[in-house]
């Protein structure tokens, strides 16, 4: 680089250097919003409109995908492009005449629009086994097969409202899938590994001993040295002594597998946010497609479609449907592992008489 | 390395319609790191396990945060993987970019690391995947030439992100991205330097949509609010009617606390009932938009279940006024004052969420001087254990 300066604590730039000057000029002034079609909308403003076409990503994705993604910005898009909290790329068009072109040439790439109102929008996810030390799962994988299985939902606004899916790959849930319709959660489900010859110099004890959320994890001595031991009646396979401790790893190719939630939400509309509750407890992972977890996402969804009413949730619809419901109509099996036996698992248990017969 | 890389695993991920990220990485087999990368990758979805160590420590001189290190278990069979660092760039408020802008992060990622990407990381950084530890300081020299500087990680403020805010929504209650730009360069030394009890993500959202998530994701929510009559244009309400749209069945039943009626075609809202939750105005967008006294509501504690068990931010402030021309004063002199409390009391590894369950919201509020407020909670205590603090004692002569 040309510069010999070292340059710290600069922040970002500021935004306004990205800004379409439609969007500048009509910044706080924007009337309305209109959905042209799936994937394409218009906002109105004082002085223009600005037209958007909502692409689909892998998030993972190379400088090949993104100089794609910026070519067609400059040739369609006056150069102007965005990202959106579900890692869509969005175009930002001054000129409406270049909606149907862009579609085409994203089409011709292999990529998709849609994502808007009644479809499912593009899946958050994490890292998986593609870049993460405590992942049960793989994640890229997953939303792909899945993705597959639903496209037709992605890039069609065909559900009773909009489907919000999540993927993470371990409890630590970096893709914050608690309040998505519907969430994929890799999990582990046997106590830590500990390795007693490393431990010792990799870890801190009071901090390793600290780390446990259900007080499994005690001080010992092995010849001589301290290390820890893990209750394991008590382990609830969270994984958070391995964040801060590596000599405990959770990886267990036979028993990690994936788990289904459903009924979250975080917007307030209507009703206010709302947790997943768990669904299917385990299944286990099958690579490359996951035949087994794509059927399950697959048929909620379906089940969802066929009765839900305008407007519903995932979790509107089962709040108002019940739960016992929700078992029978998609089939679902309830076990034991469906209660609660945490925290606050008190305030999930049923205290009254009002159940559908 | 092997001469041939054979992938027939990954390889069933090129079929379907949706963007595959297999082919694209394949795009750039070519790469040792990349070719690597997919090896290990193969292994993993044979064995049905992952393949990387555990984080090392590695950053950037000056730096406590925006790396983050990673290694290969297996490099002897995957060398190219042997350091794979994430470094994080701080993204633009909104996540808007030109062409250009983004072209240059590419040319300078092309140069010195893999040429994968997250865009973006769950917390809103650029995610650049994969390079070695010769090249962290070269990368963030070629960055910081180009005005772009590292997100956080480890226990400090994260990047703080926000929606597309005023830029374009109507419904931006207040400008998500002017504050987010200010709060991340006010606070760089938090963020770039881990000093406090664990990480604290804030996020905007500019109306209670809250497409940041805020509520769930963040340990600060800061979401657009407004405190008077919601906007109402009846001649687009007379064209919703008049469209055939069933404003009786979509909008009035579906209104939580029963606050809208139509008469004709004339649509009315009893706002002192309103509770914000905007499905009316998501509904109706050519006819409803929010009032015109507008500011934030700000919600503390939202995160997924490591440790205690996943929350939802807890409502502290109902309604502040996000004020640029004070330069968001107000909104710093809250935060500061939840860092000193929380810095003060909290404990190793204790996210503001569990630290407010731990010492109660009573003596939380009682720390950041916030006063205690029915709208803080969904009813009062329906126990008796009351800890009084003043009674009354016999008077004496």
């Amino acid at each position: 680089m040309a510069t010999t300066e070292r340059r710290t604590d600069i922040g970002p730039p500021h935004y306004d250097k990205f800004l379409h000057p439609i969007i500048k000029e009509n910044y706080g002034k924007w009337k309305y919003h209109d959905t042209l079609r799936a994937g394409v909308l218009v906002h109105v403003g004082e002085t223009g409109s600005i037209y958007t076409v909502r692409a689909a990503s892998p998030r993972l994705i190379s400088t090949n995908f993104i100089r794609l993604m910026t070519g067609l910005a400059t040739k369609y898009a006056d150069g102007y492009l965005r990202f959106t909290s579900r890692n869509n790329v969005e175009f930002l068009l001054g000129n409406k005449d270049n909606i149907d072109p862009l579609i085409k040439e994203l089409s011709d790439n292999g990529v998709p629009v849609g994502g808007l109102n009644n479809s499912i929008s593009n899946v958050v996810h994490t890292q998986g086994w593609v870049h993460c030390h405590s992942a049960a799962t793989d994640a890229s994988g997953l939303v792909k097969v899945v993705m597959d299985e639903l496209y037709e939902y992605f890039v069609e606004m065909k559900l009773p409202h909009k489907l919000r899916i999540a993927v993470a790959c371990c409890l630590n849930m970096c893709g914050a899938v608690h309040a998505s319709d519907i969430a994929i959660l890799g999990l582990h489900r046997t106590p830590p590994r500990i390795d007693h010859s490393t431990l010792p110099n990799l870890c801190e004890i009071p901090t390793t001993v600290a780390s446990c959320p259900n007080n499994a994890i005690r001080p010992t001595s092995i010849e001589g040295k301290t290390t820890v031991k893990v209750d394991e009646d008590k382990c609830m396979y969270c994984g958070n002594c391995f964040t801060v401790c590596p000599a405990m790893p959770m990886a267990d190719p036979l028993n990690d597998g994936v788990s289904i939630w459903v009924g979250g939400k975080i917007s307030n509309a209507r009703t206010e946010p709302m947790f997943t509750k768990l669904a299917i407890p385990f299944i286990p992972n099958n690579p490359p497609r996951w035949p087994e977890v794509t059927e399950a996402v697959k048929n909620i969804v379906e089940v969802y479609a066929k009765n839900a009413k305008p407007y519903e949730r995932v979790g509107e619809w089962i709040n108002r449907i019940g739960w016992p419901k929700f078992f029978d109509l998609t089939g679902i099996e309830f076990t034991k592992y469906h209660l609660d036996d945490f925290r606050y698992a008190g305030t999930t248990y049923r205290r009254s008489m009002h159940n559908r017969y | 390395m092997s001469d041939e890389l054979k992938t027939p695993l990954l390889d069933e991920l090129e079929k379907g319609p949706w963007p595959s990220f297999i082919t694209d990485l394949k795009s750039m087999a070519d790469r040792p790191m990349v070719r690597d990368l997919l090896g290990q990758l193969e292994k993993s979805y044979r064995d049905k396990q992952g393949y990387w160590k555990h984080g090392g420590l590695v950053g950037i001189m000056g730096y406590g945060g925006g790396v983050i290190g990673r290694y290969s278990a297996i490099p002897d069979q995957f060398p190219g993987v042997s350091h794979f660092h994430t470094v994080r760039v701080n993204q633009p408020s909104g996540w808007f970019y030109t062409s250009e802008a983004l072209n240059e992060i590419m040319d300078i990622w092309d140069e010195h690391g893999s040429g994968l990407t997250n865009m973006h990381g769950s917390t809103g950084d650029m995610v650049l995947l994969g390079t070695t530890t010769k090249e962290l300081e070269p990368i963030f020299r070629a960055l910081t030439a180009k005005d772009w500087d590292l997100g956080g990680s480890g226990s400090d403020l994260r990047t703080p992100s926000c929606c597309i805010g005023p830029a374009r929504c109507e419904n931006a209650c207040y400008d998500t991205l002017a504050l987010t730009y200010n709060i991340t360069h006010k606070y760089q030394d938090e963020l770039h330097r881990p000093m406090f009890n664990y990480k604290y993500k804030i996020k905007m959202s500019g109306c209670p949509n809250d497409c940041t998530a805020a509520m769930a994701r963040s340990d600060m929510a800061i979401i657009g609010i407004w405190k008077d009559d919601i906007q109402i244009d009846q001649s687009a309400i007379a064209e919703y009617v008049d469209a055939g749209f069933n404003i009786q069945e979509y909008v009035i039943e579906k209104c939580p606390t029963k606050c809208i009626t139509l008469e004709g075609k004339e649509l009315k809202i009893d706002d002192s009932d309103c509770v914000k939750c905007v499905h009316c105005i998501n509904v109706l967008p050519k006819a409803l938009s929010p009032g015109k006294e507008r500011g934030a509501a700000i919600a503390l504690g939202g995160k997924a279940p490591i440790v205690d068990g996943a929350l939802f931010a807890t409502l502290i402030v109902p309604f502040i006024e996000i004020d640029e021309e004070n330069g968001f004063e107000e909104v710093h002199d809250l935060l500061e004052r939840i860092w000193e409390f929380w810095d003060e009391h909290g404990m190793n590894r204790e996210r503001i969420g569990e630290f407010i369950e731990r010492v109660t919201l009573k003596t939380f509020l009682e720390g950041i001087g916030v006063e205690p407020m029915p709208q803080q909670i969904t009813q009062p205590r329906d126990n008796p254990y009351i800890f009084y603090e003043e009674y009354f004692e016999e008077e004496t002569e």
